[in-house]
């Protein structure tokens, strides 16, 4: 673990460090990634992986705003589908007003890391998300 | 000669909505009970029962059935197929008959499903409980998911599902999202059976409250209770009942059901296209008939912007088309392809496991002429098609024949 002690990732694809970024399970035989602990490849049923960086920038597309959601769960928030470089990513999209008019389908974002709260033993967790390019 | 044909002999559903003072086994018992008389049978002529829940898949609604029914000693089969449940069961019926294992089969799904709310979403709770951040499941994740990483809930996973192909293709837009909602709102006023019959103006699914956008509450389907049930029968038998039975059965002209096949993205987003179409494909094949012979289609409106895509996925219009296919009208039950006459997912409503069964009474009714006001005049060829989020399509066509 690359992190800062007094860190922890939200996710263990999240590595943390100076240059944040997400790291994607891709099978050896046939390049399919993934994001969750594996038992095969679900494309070609190889059991060979390696960890893979993912682009930090990509392109929404498509993304809703959920407005009623589970309780205890803040609204609104904004999940999208983000392409980075080839690698669908799933996310919040962050830093961006969340209503309609300033989300947009094709609309450019890189990943983005913040920290989502501080456990009894004084640990940090880290999470991510994606935040428009350009500033709005 | 007897073919290897199977057929709908008789089926039945019930009014979808709320049901308080029936539970789970009376909606089930009620909708077996209705199709057997339909087909002219009793519990005694049924070979195999397929039983379809999901909320309470774990209790064996199949034996209960049974219990109130008619203990036969035939052989259950409690399925459970997310919201292709019914149409998971019907197949079961139809391939023990197809398998020559009995003639005759009976499928059931029931729900109730009333005040249920958002379904999924919040798997897990986000705190550390005192222990310290602890990782764990397949992410590795300290805290619950839903919301900080994209959401569980259907109405945004759907939403993402219509966004992606305004993507692909262009032209989708909220207000068109909003009138697909108010064709089936405007559908369902024919359909006594539908949870909500009112006409619903644009203005009023647009202003309705947000659940994820572009879906608003009036373009999400509606949770209630209901039950419908099937019976199938083989070739061979039904040329040994009367000419009215006869006259009446509706010949299964394909079933499929398939699984989505790995696509980059599929375990991101659910991909709720490449298996409809490939059940579509596979299902005009079986049949002998293309996309154009269909008169009628009752299609998986679970959300207005799931019906969109689906005009695509079945082939309804060409590749990329679904927006200006829609704006054309030729959904709407006077067009040239009349899709969710019913009033589809989103005003008749959604009991998980009898919708598809329900949809397959609708095509039925239509076929057999006896849909009352809201016929489709000289329907012969209908199609009926459901998706469980995971995922499962099961695909039916069903044919206007005599046997």
């Amino acid at each position: 673990m690359t992190a800062a002690s007094g860190q922890v990732p939200l996710v263990d694809y999240l590595v943390l460090g100076p240059a944040p970024h997400l790291e994607a399970s891709q099978c050896t035989e046939c390049g399919a990634r993934f994001f969750n602990r594996r038992n095969a490849c679900a494309s070609c049923s190889g059991t060979s992986f390696a960890r893979v960086p993912v682009a930090t920038e990509g392109e929404v597309r498509s993304f809703t705003i959920v407005s009623r959601a589970a309780p205890g769960i803040p609204v609104p928030f904004v999940p999208a589908v983000v392409d980075c470089d080839g690698t669908s990513v799933r996310t919040n999209l962050v830093n961006v007003e969340p209503d309609p008019d300033h989300v947009s389908l094709g609309m450019k974002v890189r990943l983005t890391t913040f920290p989502i709260g501080t456990d009894s033993n004084g640990v940090e967790a880290i999470g991510f998300g994606f935040e428009p390019q350009e500033g709005p | 000669m007897a073919s290897s044909d199977v057929w709908i002999l008789g089926i039945h559903m019930t009014k979808f909505g709320k049901h308080p003072d029936q539970d789970i086994v009376d909606l089930a018992a009620e909708a077996a009970q209705a199709a057997l008389a339909d087909g002219g049978v009793t519990m005694k002529d049924i070979g195999v029962l397929a039983a379809g829940n999901l909320m309470n898949a774990s209790a064996g609604l199949g034996q209960q059935l049974q219990k109130q029914i008619g203990q036969t000693g035939i052989p259950v089969y409690n399925v459970a197929n997310a919201c292709a449940t019914g149409a998971t069961a019907l197949r079961t019926a139809i391939m023990a008959v197809k398998a020559g294992e009995c003639d005759l089969g009976l499928a059931v799904g029931a729900e109730k499903l009333s005040g249920a709310g958002l379904l999924a979403g919040g798997s897990r709770a986000a705190d550390d409980s005192g222990r310290g951040w602890t990782p764990s499941g397949r992410y590795g994740a300290v805290a619950g998911l839903d919301g900080r990483v994209g959401t569980e809930t259907m109405p945004g996973v759907f939403a993402q599902v219509g966004m992606e192909y305004g993507h692909r293709y262009g032209g989708v837009s909220f207000g068109l999202f909003a009138r697909i909602a108010e064709k089936n709102h405007a559908h369902s006023t024919l359909n006594p059976l539908a949870t909500y019959t009112r006409k619903m103006t644009l203005e009023e699914i647009m202003n309705d409250v947000m659940i994820a956008y572009p879906n608003t509450r009036s373009m999400c389907s509606a949770n209630c209770d209901g039950a419908a049930a099937a019976v199938v029968v083989s070739d061979a038998r039904l040329r040994t009942l009367d000419p009215d039975q006869r006259r009446r059965a509706v010949k299964v002209a394909a079933s499929v059901l398939t699984t989505d096949p790995w696509q980059e993205a599929c375990q991101v987003l659910p991909d709720v296209n490449t298996l409809t179409r490939n059940a579509a494909t596979t299902a005009y094949e079986q049949a002998g008939v293309s996309p154009e012979d269909l008169d009628l289609v009752e299609l998986h409106d679970c959300f207005a912007t799931a019906e969109l895509v689906h005009y695509d996925n079945l082939m309804l219009c060409k590749e990329g088309n679904a927006a200006d296919f829609f704006a054309s009208g030729a959904t709407w039950r006077d067009g040239s392809m009349p899709v969710n006459v019913s009033g589809g997912l989103e005003s008749k409503g959604h009991p998980i496991a009898a919708t598809g069964i329900a949809n397959i009474w609708e095509v039925c009714h239509h076929l057999r002429g006896e849909a009352g006001p809201r016929q489709i005049d000289g329907a012969k060829v209908g199609l009926a098609h459901v998706i469980g989020l995971g995922s499962a399509c099961g695909l039916h066509i069903l044919e206007k024949a005599a046997a």
